[in-house]
């Protein structure tokens, strides 16, 4: 039996560089720093395809994010998924992880699946809920946190290893269900020269929360059910004092701890 | 009497985790605080946390109940949500919790903060985000807020409460048990603290070299009783395993003393850590950057200064 995959990408800053939030909205100021895909969803998209080599089927991208995100999706179908959706509205400028996993949800019931892929956490706001949360409005088992992913489509099962702080626990569903990956779980592939050519001509359908049915106030800053109220710097870390190892670099450290009552 | 704050308990069979006394004493200043507790041991528990000031503690002392991914923690929570009206829920910011917080959140049509590191009046969340380059303070407003905290944000505050007992179980539905653990594999080496909550954190880096080289940090986390961390190269490289990795893409940890070791402190490590209390680095390299965030750094040569830190600390400590 062919298992039919989503995989949900977010563009996000490049972790390389230090990110700010805009002045005047108290949102993330996307045009200080390149955009790139969220490396955690490489990951998604790597087992995604190596799911696919397996069993056959479909990869979909699904992205929420403004225009320049399909320069992101591009690159998803030149790492060799199918086709994909790109959920963009100027109106969901702002939106909070509720309303982002409100808009994905209705995104995936306009597709048949029966694996959703996410990443773990993206890397600018990290706040690692929106897997959980699909799993919750889609009702599907969250199967979370995955460094090892296991689907038998014939009995309709998926097994997993679910990272813990000190190991794994092995859980089972049914499919379908909602995935996330960790950082561990493969190598993802680079795109390749004909992969790049290829996703030229790959088909990405847009969606505007009207075709999802979605009343725009409910949605971005305006429909945010939490908001920033302030926003500052930190201030930098004084520097500190830097010695040179002359065969007492231990010892020299050591009476730093006594100094801070740490020994 | 003022209004109920609701903060779920982590356990392990009745042994209760620092972070649980933190959200306490975070939620005694804001409000009643209202202890939850769920699983097998869920009794046990009861005495610490009535002694960090739970006024009242629901006990779902049911194994079931953590047999499958998150859901039933979800319904016990909703449930308390809707009967108890609570100003509140604070849940640890470990990766369970978040997604605890999370489908909390859409369940009880609530707002979601993640990452708080302190709570202020009218329940405002300051979160430090982008590594902790920036502050912020934010609110839910719709719904109850449902805020995780970070490990390590708050001193914990012994303090009697009433700890009035109650009962408690959930209606589940399918979905919250659609998720089976069939299996805990445990991999942790010996008996360190945790990571995420430990009062100090000694990591190794690419400059460590090796699996066997990890011995050296062992050793010094050891004589700290500290948690054993590592960069992502060390965790790629198969020095380490992936689940100690510090930074963007791993743990955020926020202990008293960071130790780093054979670490450069690229930006994505500095994400990770760079909330530590006092910093301290050995590097070969005078360049290196950690040493721009380091109260106090060492260059040289982490197998001499290491093990001569860890010989220290033993005579030292008598
Ligand atoms: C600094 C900062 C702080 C924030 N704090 C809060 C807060 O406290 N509460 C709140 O409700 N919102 C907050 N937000 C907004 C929130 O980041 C967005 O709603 C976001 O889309 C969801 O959170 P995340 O990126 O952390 O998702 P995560 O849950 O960390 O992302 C996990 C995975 O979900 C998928 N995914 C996430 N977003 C998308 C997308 N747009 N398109 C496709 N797939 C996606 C990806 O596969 C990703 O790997 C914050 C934003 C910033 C920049
Ligand atoms: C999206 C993204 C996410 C990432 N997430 C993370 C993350 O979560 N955590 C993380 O750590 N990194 C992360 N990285 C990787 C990060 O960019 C760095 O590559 C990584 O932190 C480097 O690890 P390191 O400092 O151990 O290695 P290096 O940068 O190679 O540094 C090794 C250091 O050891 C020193 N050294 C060598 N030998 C010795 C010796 N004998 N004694 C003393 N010093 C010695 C060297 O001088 C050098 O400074 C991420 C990168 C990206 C792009």
């Amino acid at each position: 039996m062919p298992l039919n995959i989503v995989v949900c990408v977010k563009q996000v800053p490049d972790s390389w560089a230090e990110k700010k939030l805009n002045e005047a909205d108290k949102t993330l100021d996307r045009a200080s720093a390149d955009p790139v895909m969220n490396e955690l969803d490489e990951y998604g998209i790597e087992e995604a395809l190596r799911l696919q080599e397996a069993h056959g089927g479909q990869v979909t991208i699904l992205c929420m994010g403004p225009e320049k995100a399909g320069e992101t999706i591009r690159k998803a179908l030149s790492m060799g998924a199918d086709d994909a959706i790109h959920v963009v509205d100027d109106a969901l400028h702002g939106s909070d992880a509720v309303a982002t996993s409100a808009a994905l949800a209705a995104a995936l019931g306009t597709v048949e699946f029966d694996l959703v892929i996410l990443g773990s956490e993206s890397t600018d706001a990290r706040m690692s809920v929106v897997p959980a949360m699909l799993a919750e409005r889609l009702q599907l088992p969250q199967m979370t946190f995955a460094k090892k992913v296991d689907a038998d489509p014939d009995a309709r099962t998926l097994t997993i290893q679910r990272q813990t702080d000190d190991g794994y626990d092995v859980v089972q569903s049914s499919l379908p269900a909602i995935v996330s990956v960790v950082e561990k779980i493969n190598e993802p592939r680079y795109p390749s020269f004909k992969g790049i050519m290829a996703a030229k001509k790959k088909p990405v359908a847009t969606l505007s929360l009207t075709e999802l049915s979605i009343e725009p106030a409910t949605v971005g800053l305006a429909g945010a059910w939490s908001g920033v109220n302030a926003f500052e710097q930190r201030p930098p870390r004084q520097a500190g004092t830097v010695i040179t190892d002359e065969g007492d670099g231990g010892t020299k450290i050591a009476d730093f701890l006594v100094t801070q009552k740490f020994l | 009497m003022s209004a109920e704050i609701v903060v779920l308990v982590e356990h392990t069979n009745g042994v209760v985790k620092k972070v649980s006394f933190e959200l306490l004493t975070l939620a005694a200043r804001h409000g009643s605080p209202s202890a939850v507790i769920i699983g097998a041991g869920a009794e046990q528990a009861m005495a610490d946390v009535v002694r960090y000031g739970a006024a009242k503690v629901y006990v779902a002392n049911d194994a079931a109940l953590t047999t499958s991914v998150v859901g039933p923690k979800v319904a016990i929570l909703n449930q308390l949500v809707t009967s108890a009206s609570p100003a509140a829920v604070l849940i640890p910011s470990t990766a369970e919790g978040k997604e605890i917080a999370g489908r909390l959140a859409v369940r009880s049509g609530s707002g979601v903060i993640t990452d708080a590191v302190d709570i202020e009046d009218g329940i405002v969340a300051v979160q430090s985000v982008f590594g902790g380059s920036t502050i912020v303070r934010s609110s839910v407003t719709t719904g109850t807020p449902i805020i995780t905290v970070r490990p390590n944000s708050t001193t914990p505050v012994e303090a009697a409460g009433a700890g009035e007992h109650v009962a408690v179980t959930a209606e589940l539905a399918p979905s919250d048990t659609a998720a089976v653990i069939t299996d805990h594999v445990v991999e942790a080496k010996g008996g360190r603290p945790e990571l995420s909550e430990a009062a100090t954190v000694v990591s190794g880096g690419r400059g460590v070299g090796s699996p066997e080289g990890f011995d050296v940090i062992e050793k010094l986390a050891d004589s700290l009783n500290a948690a054993v961390g590592a960069s992502r190269a060390a965790t790629d490289s198969g020095f380490y395993p992936h689940q100690y990795q510090v930074g963007q893409t791993g743990k955020t940890v926020s202990p008293q003393l960071y130790i780093a070791l054979g670490i450069s402190g690229a930006i994505q490590h500095r994400a990770g850590m760079q909330t530590s209390k006092t910093i301290v680095a050995v590097n070969k390299d005078p360049e290196a950057p950690i040493f721009e965030l380091a109260d106090f750094g060492v260059v040289g040569d982490l197998f001499a200064v290491g093990p001569q830190l860890t010989q220290e600390i033993a005579t030292r400590k008598g």
